[in-house]
């Protein structure tokens, strides 16, 4: 008998039992999900984005979608640093024993490098995804993942703030990814995660009016695949970091994409918003997939298209 | 919540670009009147959110107006055919608090309001119904009202008239009102009614369970989910 492949995966010094994590924001803080399925299967979880004050968010309607995809503008909606530590992080600490990666955002400098320390606080995070890339909000945000210099600016302030491991979340919106890969390792990083959702807009024909409420919003789903697969080849050629791969994936096939092109591990978000057991059914046919490809394990495959 | 997969029995027009769509498949994720369903439609990314209209053991109605892609796509499916659907979501309307309910509805908002006064009329509470439409092209589920025993009043716009302006009368003898509809006529109405009530939100959704975070409104206890804290909601918690 065949014994089945080694799912377990590696960013860094974090180890997961599969390579499969929720992508923050699509997952809250795991109450709503363990609803739906066994989140204890999961390799990893990233929380929704944290910021320092609690945000409402951009107005409605925030959330449209195009044949292969769907755009967000959500903005940040979160309850703060605070409530995050006190109540939102115990409570899926109580759920889920794996590794919680905590997702940050910032709109300065000094913000980020707060924020990351009040998560030192907390043993039940594993790992912080510097958020650098998110498109729904006026100031920060992807304004640092858009420009080499702030991009490094952030990682060296969190680096210095945080015992953590720094992941540092990608934006796609940029004319040369590997640039600002290079630039944040350069200043510590220990992983890069792309690609956080393409910059898009749809108009309503019988308004003539933007559909949503902050004009523009954040594009993924299977369409994004390409692009993200294109990406994470470019970043794994110029970096030596890991890489959490991220962008469209909505099956095990996608996911052995994303690792021949360099993920050490991977986040699905869209997919589980429209199939609410996607995750689930991915990892349930990841042993498959690799054995069918001739492998025995998943980090086999880690860049092995290069 | 059910996701499972369901079979079309019926898809037809019943007023001006309205179709009644019955689903059969399994029905016990619904407990509530102003619960919604998520429908998978081929060609479109996203599920689209409807209200129900009725249910019993063996299967589901909604009635949908073609307004994009989607609800057109969905208009051209043959009886026969599946679809993937998420039942049950939402928390629905309280019918524990009236004894004499007031119906305000407006274009497709009236739906769930069938629901509840089928729900009503099985405790013997005969509720009143007061229906906003465009014109007499559009009007629905106005006889099937009559048909539960309910007074009902029809407004039109072509009339010049509006929910509103029969409000006074239509609440006379009531001790609550639900009301489902566009947002302009649901402000009117927490503005003007004198009595308390609960009011059905809508907005465009993308899980319906509470994970993205899409469909957050601001109300005065703070940032508010459509999909699973509403889209019921009292009438004191909207920021109107």
């Amino acid at each position: 008998m065949v014994s089945a492949a080694d799912l377990s995966a590696a960013v860094g010094a974090v180890r997961l039992a599969n390579p499969v994590m929720p992508a923050s924001g699509t997952f809250g803080f795991g109450a709503e999900a363990a609803r739906l399925y066994d989140i204890t299967k999961l390799g990893g979880v990233v929380m929704k984005g944290v910021t320092t004050l609690p945000r409402l968010g951009n107005p409605l309607p925030r959330v449209t979608d195009c044949p292969a995809g769907m755009l967000n503008a959500v903005g940040l909606e979160n309850p703060g640093i605070d409530n995050a530590l006190k109540n939102e992080l115990p409570a899926l600490a109580s759920m889920y024993n794996g590794p919680i990666i905590a997702n940050v955002c910032g709109f300065t400098v000094d913000e980020y490098a707060a924020l990351a320390a009040r998560f030192d606080e907390s043993d039940a995070v594993a790992a912080l995804e510097i958020n650098i890339s998110c498109p729904n909000v006026s100031h920060g945000g992807m304004a640092f993942g858009t420009d080499c210099r702030a991009a490094a600016d952030v990682t060296r302030a969190v680096r210095r703030s945080s015992r953590k491991p720094v992941w540092i979340k990608l934006s796609p919106n940029v004319t040369d990814i590997a640039q600002i890969a290079r630039a944040c390792e350069a200043e510590g990083a220990d992983a890069l995660c792309l690609i956080n959702t393409l910059l898009g807009m749809r108009i309503d024909l019988r308004t003539r009016r933007p559909i949503l409420g902050n004009t523009f919003g954040g594009l993924s789903g299977p369409c994004a695949l390409p692009v993200a697969i294109r990406m994470v080849w470019q970043v794994y050629e110029a970096v030596t970091i890991p890489i959490v791969g991220m962008g469209g994936i909505a099956s095990a096939r996608d996911v052995m994409e994303m690792a021949l092109a360099g993920a050490s591990a991977v986040e699905i978000g869209t997919a589980g918003l429209v199939d609410p057991t996607a995750l689930i059914d991915i990892i349930d046919e990841l042993p498959g997939v690799i054995s069918s490809m001739g492998y025995n394990s998943y980090a086999a495959l880690v860049g092995a298209a290069h | 919540m059910r996701q499972s997969i369901y079979i079309i029995m019926d898809n037809y027009p019943v007023a001006r670009d309205v179709y009644r769509l019955r689903l059969d498949g399994p029905t016990d994720a619904l407990t509530h009147a102003g619960q919604f369903a998520n429908i998978r439609i081929d060609g479109m990314y996203l599920r689209r959110p409807f209200s129900i209209v009725d249910w019993d053991s063996g299967g589901f109605v909604i009635l949908y107006k073609i307004v994009g892609e989607g609800t057109r796509k969905l208009s051209n499916i043959p009886i026969g055919r599946t679809l993937d659907v998420m039942l049950g979501l939402g928390n629905g309307f309280d019918m524990t608090v009236s004894r004499a309910p007031l119906l305000i509805g407006g274009g497709v908002g009236v739906p769930p309001l069938y629901a509840l006064a089928k729900r009503f009329a099985v405790n013997n509470i005969t509720p009143t119904a007061l229906l906003g439409f465009a014109s007499k092209y559009d009007i629905i589920l106005a006889d099937e009202l009559r048909g539960l025993g309910c007074k009902v009043i029809v407004t039109l716009e072509t009339d010049g008239q509006r929910v509103t302006d029969r409000l006074d009368e239509a609440a006379a003898d009531r001790d609550f009102y639900y009301a489902c509809g566009p947002e302009g006529m649901l402000r009117a109405v927490k503005r003007q009614c004198p009595l308390p009530g609960q009011l059905s939100l809508e907005t465009r959704m993308a899980c319906g369970v509470g994970l993205c975070r899409g469909c957050t409104r601001e109300t005065l206890a703070g940032g508010k989910r459509i999909c699973v804290d509403g889209p019921v909601f009292n009438k004191e918690a909207l920021a109107w």
